[in-house]
């Protein structure tokens, strides 16, 4: 039972609870607070000033982000206190504010990116005075330097500190501060270096004004010319919601969607950034390799080339989809290929041991915002910060609100948070197994404790052994149970989940990534269908005919003999399905480059011309039919979490043996290059240079 | 005539260091004495004596000091209660708690441990001013001797209350006087001010409940007790009760610390004590009654105010930290109120805004005005400015940067209009050469 109260706001009374701050008061009673320095998602500062109501009787006017309705004292006849935020009082206040925010500021708003969508110049029209009394010289201050993505224009700083508090408290590393004092007062990197936060971007979004706008986008347009469509991002398996803004086609920036269950509001750099990337490098044209050339040729030359070779013998033939391929090309790809009895087929292309066993063996069950309700963690091979730097931040904020106890095997990566490091390789896994002390009784005692496994632990020799391990010990503590799901695969790849999903694994006596490589190498795989599979290393196609679907020229299409250009996923409608398990649609921002076309569309169109056209001609035909197919598809925007986590057993999953004594590893590599878009982007090139902690311990 | 403080009724015996400071002789003069005594009467009676005796905080803001302490809460949970004193006077004007910490350490000490008992408190931090070197050594070495003969430490003056104190030494901001800005700088934090509530009686030090008090409010407490709430309570008027220690600087013949009772006219102390204002009482032209902070008052007003906390509140000022800076006839007092705004721009933390650009606004039309460089229209806007910092800001530096400068224009506002209508009356006047070739 919540406990409520009675205010008086603007002589509406309203019941509240006793928790909630006057400002979120006054906006359930609709009355409108400005504010600079108030952010619902970071620590209260209560130092703009901007939100100050009038509590009548007392004598001074208060911040309403601060004051809690319970701190209101009732007045002497015993009703409830009066707020007014709609006073002479208060208009002075925020006049007062307004004014003095603006005599130190440069109002260049002509020349600053912010113009249009910036706080301070909407609540200077809506708060202000006409016009300011000051008449000295304004305060300049020194631009600072913030690494490849941030640019700064000190002098319009208001110092609300939303960048400090984001920094420190959401992203966990103390790299802005508010140096010096009085009006000296400067936001600062103290030593000019670049922000070393794999979240930095997002302070661009916080800062009210134009201080700190995007480095990459300097320029480029002003807001209003901008067209807004919400997708999904693919730059890890977390799925965050975010908004392409285009112009002419062209997509000229990237910013979050707010989503509770997801990214709250949050998105990572490399989501943020690496627009630029799609206009490089890309595929515009069908190529056929002649002699040792690509040579850019028609659709229908290269399709017929295509089609040949797919008419060959089904044994021979292996299709792989990659990390970006979208849920669509992925259940057309698979089709054509049943269809032509070809058996080799893979989703994993890094090898991962998963798809065996029921669905929840390689989701994360728990879900992102499930995290906030475990009270233990233990993460196994996983650099989380740079795997999914979200459910990282979402692993932060509950260790940051004391609840959360963590412990870590595997190398031990600067999470931004502290854990017990339980040791490097799977042996800590069983001393834990055995242990009743330390991690283990903390495990044990937990209410809902959870494990979170990386790819590093999973894609190695012995994956499959060190995922039984594991099970084990989730069944040992309880990690399954009615109502709670503690076992998480956390994955990379945004397209792995929907691919794993619709059974892109190879059909029973088919060759898996290992058999269908070997098979390229001693030439008893002669043909090989590869979906934008770009880390897999060249030479280990063999002699294979290789004929490569995706939009950038990236490793798999300089390895290619055919070239099919395919779009990025801000060009097409297209269903994601993240490591949760929650399926999300994307939608199209801007059309295909040149000659390229919708993934699944090729495919379609390639059906045809082996003679075995499929059943779709449309994008709602082939969903139906997906949906129809494989059901976990129909449930959009839905994590499935613990349903049915009773009946799973995780002590059954993987091989039992003994793993190896290899330290475990996250196999992120480098943050900024991790697929063929990044690859092609110029600024994930100098955020790898500038930016990476890794490499900066590496010098 | 009006009857000035005896020595016996004084409690601070060594203000001018002319005794030993150190802990043989503070005993001789009645420190430390029936300590345990006091303790043994249990907390309420200590709480419920320093209420009775209406001793009034002597930092500057003077809320009831009984009262503050029984917002503690009652019960100690997990967390740790701390009293913590507030030895960081940087006031201008203000340099009473210096003398205490030098002279009289150990009343200091045993204020301590009989505060922290009564609110349950096993630490004590007094964090010293960053100026004050000797006054910081003085008291570490006072505190060495207090534990060296068991009076704190474990099992306190044999009263069973195991009790530490710990003397911290700030870094010279003036905002770190500012309770909570203080306990930011305990904590090893930058020195900006919190937002209240939470009050540090809730969450204070290291998010425990906190006591915080002035020297000279702890200082006093066991001469309280000891000598009975009544006999403090005799002095002054009521509400204004006890002594306090008045320090007279400016333009007197003999600048000075004083302990009076409450309630003595101002003319009174000036003229018994410093040796009266340079010149006469009539060359006095006004006084800045309690520290820089508060507005000042012109002679007419001198003549007869009392000094306690009502009588200055009801002339709109206050009294502070009962800190006068006398100025006579030959002070520049525009200019005198432009040092002290840039004294509050200097030492505004820069947390909020109002105070981060009103303190630097307010200082740049003061000097405009020393010159009479200025619109006399603009004196109105600098009082609406002043009017849009006071009350605005997360701690009391706006108020305070506010104030001097609302008392100002309020008594003086006659002599900046002079100053700008000289500054443009010896200005040549610029006639356009168009103009006089028109002619």
């Amino acid at each position: 039972m919540t406990d409520l109260r009675k205010v008086n706001i603007d002589g509406h009374e309203i019941e509240v609870p006793a928790d909630y701050t006057l400002m979120q008061a006054c906006e359930q009673a609709g009355a409108e607070i400005p504010r600079f320095c108030y952010h619902e998602r970071l620590s209260i500062a209560g130092n703009c000033r901007m939100c100050l109501v009038e509590w009548v009787g007392a004598p001074k006017p208060q911040a309403s982000c601060a004051l809690q309705v319970k701190d209101l004292r009732p007045n002497r006849d015993g009703s409830c206190a009066n707020i007014r935020t709609d006073s002479e009082t208060v208009k002075k206040a925020r006049e007062g504010v307004m004014e003095f925010l603006l005599i130190n500021h440069p109002l260049d708003c002509p020349i600053c990116d912010q113009g249009g969508e910036c706080d301070l110049q909407d609540q200077a029209m809506g708060y202000g005075r006409v016009g300011s009394r000051y008449e000295h010289n304004k305060r300049a201050v020194d631009d600072k330097y913030m690494g490849p993505l941030v640019a700064t224009v000190m002098t319009r700083c208001i110092q609300c500190t939303r960048c400090v508090r984001f920094i420190t408290e959401v992203a966990g590393v103390s790299e802005i501060g508010l140096a010096s004092r009085g009006e000296d007062a400067e936001i600062t990197t103290y030593l000019e270096k670049s922000l070393t936060s794999e979240m930095s971007g997002n302070i661009i979004d916080l800062c009210p004004v134009g201080a700190l706008t995007s480095k990459p986008y300097a320029f480029n347009a002003r807001p209003w010319e901008l067209e807004a469509t919400e997708t999904i991002d693919v730059m890890d398996a977390v799925g965050s919601n975010i908004r392409v803004d285009s112009r002419d086609g062209r997509v000229l920036r990237i910013v979050p969607v707010v989503n509770d269950d997801i990214n709250e509001e949050w998105i990572s750099d490399k989501s943020r950034f690496i627009w630029d990337g799609l206009g490089r490098q890309r595929l515009d044209k069908p190529y056929v390799r002649k002699g040792s050339k690509l040579v850019a040729t028609s659709w229908d030359e290269a399709l017929a080339v295509v089609a040949k070779k797919l008419k060959g013998d089904p044994e021979g033939i292996a299709a792989i989809a990659g990390d970006l391929a979208c849920t669509e090309s992925m259940k057309a790809l698979m089709d054509l290929m049943d269809g032509l009895g070809v058996k080799n087929i893979d989703c994993r292309q890094d090898g991962a041991p998963l798809g065996s066993g029921p669905r929840q063996e390689y989701l994360m069950n728990t879900t992102i915002a499930g995290i906030e309700k475990a009270d233990a963690l233990l993460i196994v091979g996983s650099d989380v910060r740079h795997e999914a730097a979200l459910v990282n931040a979402r692993i932060r904020k509950t260790w940051i609100h004391g609840n959360l106890d963590i412990a870590m095997v595997g190398m031990p990566y600067d999470l931004t948070y502290t854990y017990d490091h339980l040791g490097n390789a799977v042996d800590a896994l069983e001393t834990l197994m055995k242990s009743t002390k330390g991690f283990a009784r903390k495990l044990k005692s937990a209410k809902n404790p959870m494990i979170l496994i990386g790819q590093g632990a999973l894609t190695r020799k012995d994956g499959a052994k060190i995922m039984r391990l594991c099970g084990k010990i989730a069944d040992k503590f309880g990690m399954v149970k009615e109502g709670w799901n503690g076992w998480n695969v956390l994955h990379t790849a945004a397209a792995r989940v929907a691919g794993l999903d619709m059974g892109f694994v190879p059909a029973k006596g088919g060759r898996d990534l290992a058999g269908i490589l070997t098979g390229a190498q001693d030439g008893s795989v002669k043909t090989i269908y590869n979906l934008g599979a770009d880390e897999i290393n060249e030479d280990l196609f063999g002699k294979a005919f290789v004929i490569y679907q995706g939009s950038h020229g990236d490793r798999g299409a300089h390895r290619a003999d055919v070239i099919l250009p395919g779009v990025a996923y801000t060009e097409k409608d297209a269903l994601w399905v993240n490591t949760e398990g929650r399926v999300q649609m994307g939608r199209a921002a801007v059309p295909p480059k040149g000659d390229a076309k919708t993934d699944w569309k090729i495919i379609r169109a390639l059906s045809e011309h082996c003679g075995r056209t499929l059943p779709y001609d449309d994008l709602e035909t082939l969903r139906v039919k997906l949906c129809a197919d494989h059901a976990s598809f129909a449930g959009i925007n839905h994590a499935p979490g613990a349903v049915a986590a009773e009946k799973f057993a995780p002590a059954k999953l993987g091989k039992t043996g003994k793993p190896l004594k290899a330290p475990l590893k996250s196999n992120m590599g480098d943050f900024y290059f991790s697929n063929p878009i990044a690859r092609a982007s110029q600024v994930m090139a100098q955020c790898s240079k500038e930016c990476s902690p890794l490499r900066e311990a590496a010098e | 005539m009006v009857e000035l403080l005896q020595d016996k009724d004084r409690i601070f015996t060594n203000l001018y260091g002319l005794e030993d400071w150190k802990l043989d002789a503070a005993m001789k003069r009645g420190a430390w004495l029936g300590t345990k005594e006091i303790l043994e009467q249990g907390r309420d009676w200590i709480i419920d004596n320093m209420k009775v005796s209406g001793l009034r905080g002597r930092g500057g803001a003077g809320f009831p000091t009984g009262l503050k302490w029984s917002f503690m809460p009652k019960e100690v949970t997990n967390r740790p209660h701390y009293l913590v004193v507030n030895a960081d006077e940087s006031e201008p004007g203000t340099c009473k708690d210096r003398e205490m910490l030098r002279h009289d350490p150990h009343l200091l000490i045993e204020g301590c441990l009989v505060a922290s008992f009564a609110m349950q408190a096993h630490a004590c931090y007094i964090y010293v001013r960053g100026e004050y070197i000797q006054e910081r050594n003085r008291l570490q070495a006072a505190i060495d001797q207090a534990y060296k003969a068991g009076l704190v430490g474990k099992n306190a003056c044999g009263s069973g209350w195991d009790f530490d104190i710990y003397m911290h030494h700030g870094a010279g901001a003036y905002i770190c006087g500012e309770e909570t800005a203080l306990l930011e700088s305990l904590e090893g934090k930058k020195g900006q001010p919190r937002l209240k509530p939470p009050f540090p009686a809730n969450a204070g030090l290291y998010g425990c409940p906190t006591t915080v008090n002035n020297v000279e409010s702890i200082a006093v407490g066991p001469t309280i007790l000891r000598r009975g709430a009544a006999w403090f309570k005799s002095f002054g008027r009521d509400n204004n009760a006890g002594t306090k220690v008045f320090c007279i600087s400016g333009h007197v013949n003999t600048p000075c610390n004083v302990e009076e009772a409450l309630s003595i006219p101002m003319k009174t102390l000036i003229e018994e004590y410093a040796g009266g204002v340079r010149g006469g009482w009539d060359n006095l032209k006004c006084v800045i009654p309690g520290g820089s902070s508060v507005p000042l008052l012109p002679r007419e007003i001198c003549d007869d105010i009392l000094m306690d906390f009502d009588a200055l509140s009801a002339v709109k000022s206050g009294l502070g930290t009962a800190g006068m800076i006398v100025m006579d006839k030959s002070t520049d007092v525009v200019a005198a109120i432009a040092r002290l705004s840039y004294f509050y721009k200097h030492e505004s933390c820069g947390q909020c805004t109002p105070c981060r650009e009103g303190t630097g606004w307010m200082w740049r039309v003061m000097e405009r005005m020393v010159a009479g460089e200025a619109e006399t229209s603009e004196i109105d806007m600098l009082l609406d400015v002043s009017k849009q910092v006071e009350g605005h800001t997360i701690c009391a530096l706006g108020d305070a940067a506010a104030w001097p400068i609302q008392g100002l224009i309020r008594h003086f506002r006659h002599e900046i209009e002079d100053r700008i209508n000289n500054y443009r009356a010896n200005k040549p006047v610029f006639v356009a050469a168009n103009t006089i070739a028109a002619e």
